[in-house]
């Protein structure tokens, strides 16, 4: 942009800047730091997105690792608890680190220009998050190279398995990096989805009510109420399982009074609207891809909206449909079974609108309307093997074999990934500028939708006859290996597609040769259309006024008393926060907090005594205090564009 | 334009579409995901309260280490802190700083001595009462608890139990969230003498308001769950 339209602060305020401890870097800062102090959205969402892809390959390698140790009978690949390993860290990573980011970095690039906001209501905060989840994800993948090696609990870590008397056998650091990890995560997702409440409720721009909102941001609104609903929930039990492991306490301790049991349900009052956390996101993409590529308005916009927001509320009703083999007697099981197949009907009004949308429209088939319907399908068998399980006693039956690994992968997979993977596409021309390669595109959408089926589709068969899950190996003479061979193939086809999907992700960014997308290359419906790509920093010139629904597309096509006008600039022009130190200075100090706690026991070698050191602890926990501190003394500050009403 | 900017930055506080400012829906929904961590630790406390009063053949009445007297005056104390609070937000608002800084300060000390209070409980449940022999008995820590010894001479046996880890670990959490409004009120303390405070930090110190009534709606209903019942059911 033209130099000449930036107005800085006055020069009073410029001097007070730099006289701090840490100087705010100057706006036009390139480079690392750039990146490390950016309170952009976009700018936080494209970090999300990478290092959330990274995970994502992490993780897709543990799962073939996985698959590998399973080709045949009796394996060696892994050891029985490199397996448990395995299984664990592909677990919390996949949901922790890939799904729930990928949705983070969407809903932070894209939401706020789907309203007509120009940032995040705390951009600051917003990058704490960032920072926060960078954190989780260093400590739990540091626990490989400690005393124990990673967690072999399982995702779901369930008690008795975290007890420190499994710790005297393995001398098991694992269990304590996972807690730390999904405590700072859990930090990382509050103050995310703090932030988009505050967005989505006050940041709306003028006519853009509630029901006028996309559903891509109205599923992020649900979405961000169950994670600060869901997650105190697990926090707890986890503040709960720490203090049994490092202070005695005997919250889980079947031996001493405490109830293994109860950290099932604290888990599961979490872990079941935590599913949905990770599919409405995904379902919210697909509801603004179908009417895009079928050229028709959503059908039942209201209903969508409304079964989003009954499945979020039921979700919390629903969690021991996880536990009906705990034996929790006949009337807790039978009214969490009937909940359990009520949500069912929400979700069938979802798909059923998205049929209805594409009945009789002119369907373009291109890359991320294949994913949208591969969703649609994946997620669909999913769905209804998930209605079998609501049954008692066909879930008795299912229960810990295969049958479960093939159901929840066609959900994650088929449903949440193939989602995701369809945003990618839709929505990185928006980000990059630059068009994806349709073929390139199409091929990995083949490989994935094949090597997915190849892989988990043989699973509904193996538990059926028996395989059960979590565990190492099988022995000869069940009639395993020929399906489990199948299975692992089918992985390795998933995971090439995979990799060239996150190849053609992170080089869109670079590579040269691309189309210019344009501000609108699909001929789209929502309010981020109508940017030029990549969108400028301050997202838009003027706030827009909101006449219709799919305002990209009343601007185009619309009459003229739909078209969005434009609020004049005032004579401050856009005021554009600065950049910042301490959300970095405070995740760091978190970061160290955390570590210091994970490390402040030693056992004396003569006495056998615990001792406990808290130094680096309270350093950790002092550097966060004073990022938060120096945080609220700094001020949002800021400085003031005038661009032209056409620079957007 | 430098007029321009310094009117700018006055405003931090946008318009917002539903006119209720960015930094109270925040509070809001941070204190409607505080209420699932408290809901969270006071279920557990209440499962556990009565499945494991008799682990181990040592039934546990835990009257014999309760004071509810003293409990009863740290309550009063807190929920008087709580009329502070609401004077010193009201004041700020006014524009009165000086009524806002001693207000600040009244919330401050009570907010102290009801954490005193709990410090003192603390110490005074894990060392145990000493009984007429002389002895240490009713002794409550993280982990154990140990009755009445049953000879005279000699301790009593510490054994295995829950209501420790359920009570300190609820009772804990509750008193971390005082600490944290303390600090924080602190802080606005010490910034209403460096003379920049006015009534634009309105809207921060009824931010921090909301927090302390919170906390001490949370304590109402811990102090009849946690302490009241146990000399009712």
């Amino acid at each position: 942009m033209a130099t000449e339209s930036i107005k800085y602060l006055t020069p009073e305020t410029e001097t007070k800047l730099k006289s701090k401890a840490f100087p705010r870097p100057h706006q036009n800062t390139s480079g690392i730091v750039n990146w490390l102090t950016t309170i952009d959205h976009k700018k936080i969402g494209v970090m999300y997105g990478m290092a959330a892809l990274f995970f994502l390959i992490l993780g897709g390698i543990e799962a073939l690792l996985i698959r590998s140790q399973l080709w045949s009978h009796n394996m060696e690949v892994l050891s029985n608890r490199e397996y448990n390993q395995m299984f664990t860290m592909h677990g919390t990573t996949m949901v922790f680190l890939v799904i729930m980011p990928l949705s983070a970095a969407f809903f932070n690039f894209i939401m706020p220009l789907q309203i007509g906001a120009r940032d995040v209501a705390f951009p600051r905060m917003n990058t704490l998050s960032l920072w926060c989840f960078i954190a989780g994800g260093i400590t739990l993948n540091l626990s490989w190279f400690f005393t124990g090696g990673a967690p072999a609990i399982g995702w779901f870590g369930y008690a008795p398995l975290t007890d420190t008397r499994f710790a005297e056998v393995f001398l098991d650091m694992g269990p304590d990096f996972w807690i730390f990890s999904l405590q700072i995560l859990g930090l990382a997702s509050l103050l995310a989805s703090f932030n988009f409440i505050t967005t989505i409720i006050n940041m709306r721009a003028p006519g853009m009510t509630m029901m006028r909102l996309p559903v891509f941001t109205w599923m992020t609104l649900i979405v961000s109420f169950l994670i600060i609903l869901a997650f105190p929930a697990i926090t707890i039990a986890l503040v709960e399982l720490m203090f049994d492991r490092t202070y005695g306490t005997n919250f889980y301790d079947f031996l001493e009074g405490g109830k293994p049991h109860l950290w099932q349900h604290l888990f599961w009052i979490f872990g079941h609207p935590e599913v949905y956390i990770l599919i409405l996101p995904a379902m919210g993409i697909v509801s603004e891809i179908i009417p895009v590529f079928s050229r028709k308005p959503l059908f039942g916009y209201g209903l969508i909206i409304f079964s989003g927001a009954i499945i979020g509320f039921m979700g919390f009703a629903v969690w021991s449909h996880h536990m009906f083999t705990t034996g929790m007697g006949i009337v807790a099981t039978s009214a969490f079974s009937i909940l359990t197949m009520l949500i069912a009907i929400p979700t069938g009004i979802k798909i059923f609108n998205w049929i209805g949308t594409m009945w009789g429209g002119r369907i373009r088939f291109e890359t991320p309307m294949l994913f949208a319907l591969g969703f649609i399908t994946m997620f669909m068998v999913g769905g209804f093997t998930g209605i079998m399980h609501s049954s008692v006693p066909i879930d008795a039956q299912h229960q810990d074999s295969y049958f479960v690994v093939a159901h929840f992968h066609y959900v994650l997979i088929g449903g949440a990934l193939f989602g995701l993977f369809a945003g990618f596409y839709f929505w990185l021309p928006k980000l990059t500028g630059k068009m994806l390669n349709e073929k390139l595109g199409k091929f990995v959408f083949t490989l994935m939708f094949i090597g997915f089926n190849v892989t988990f589709f043989p699973m509904h068969y193996l538990g059926m006859i028996g395989q059960p899950r979590r565990t190492h190996s099988y022995n000869e003479g069940h009639g395993f290996e020929a399906w489990n061979q199948i299975a692992t193939i089918g992985a390795f086809v998933l995971g090439v597609g995979i990799l060239i999907g996150v190849y053609q992700f992170v080089t869109a960014f670079f590579n040269k040769k691309l189309k210019d997308a344009g501000k609108n290359p699909w001929d789209a419906r929502t309010l981020e259309w109508t940017l030029s790509s990549p969108v400028k920093e301050y997202n838009f010139a003027r706030t827009p006024i909101i006449k219709s629904r799919d305002q990209a597309w009343e601007n185009n096509y619309g009459p003229k008393e739909n078209h969005s006008e434009k609020v004049p600039l005032d004579d401050h022009g856009v005021h554009m926060p600065d950049r910042s130190w301490y959300p970095l200075v405070s995740g760091l100090g978190f970061l160290g907090l955390v570590l210091g706690l994970l490390f402040h026991q030693s056992i004396d070698s003569n006495t056998g005594e615990i001792l406990r050191n808290y130094t680096f602890a309270i350093a950790g926990g002092s550097i966060a205090i004073f990022g938060i501190i120096m945080w609220s003394l700094e001020g949002p500050a800021g400085y003031h564009l005038f661009p032209k009403e056409t620079e957007e | 334009m430098s007029e321009a900017s310094a009117h700018a930055l006055e405003h931090h506080e946008p318009e917002t579409s539903t006119g209720i400012p960015n930094k109270k829906v925040l509070m809001w929904a941070f204190l409607g995901s505080d209420c699932m961590f408290f809901g969270t630790l006071i279920s557990t406390h209440l499962i556990y309260r009565k499945i494991s009063a008799t682990v181990g053949g040592n039934f546990l009445d835990i009257r014999d280490i309760f004071d509810i007297e003293l409990t009863s005056f740290s309550t009063f104390i807190l929920l008087a802190s709580s009329l502070f609070m609401a004077l010193a937000v009201s004041a700020i608002h006014k524009g009165n700083l000086s009524s806002t800084r001693w207000m600040l300060f009244g919330t401050i000390i009570f907010g102290a001595i009801f954490l005193a209070c709990q410090v003192y409980e603390f110490t005074h449940f894990v060392h145990g009462k000493e009984n007429k022999f002389g002895d240490l008995e009713h002794q409550l820590t993280l982990s154990s608890y140990a009755g009445e010894s049953e000879q005279q001479g000699k301790d009593a046996v510490a054994k295995p139990h829950v209501f420790g880890s359920t009570f300190y670990v609820l009772t804990g959490t509750h008193g971390t969230h005082v600490a944290i409004g303390v600090f924080w009120l602190l802080g606005w303390f010490a910034y209403s003498f460096t003379g920049k405070m006015s009534t634009a930090d309105a809207l921060d110190i009824e931010c921090c308001g909301l927090y302390w009534h919170f906390v001490d709606i949370v304590w109402i209903l811990i102090f009849p769950v946690v302490y009241l019942m146990e000399y009712a059911f």
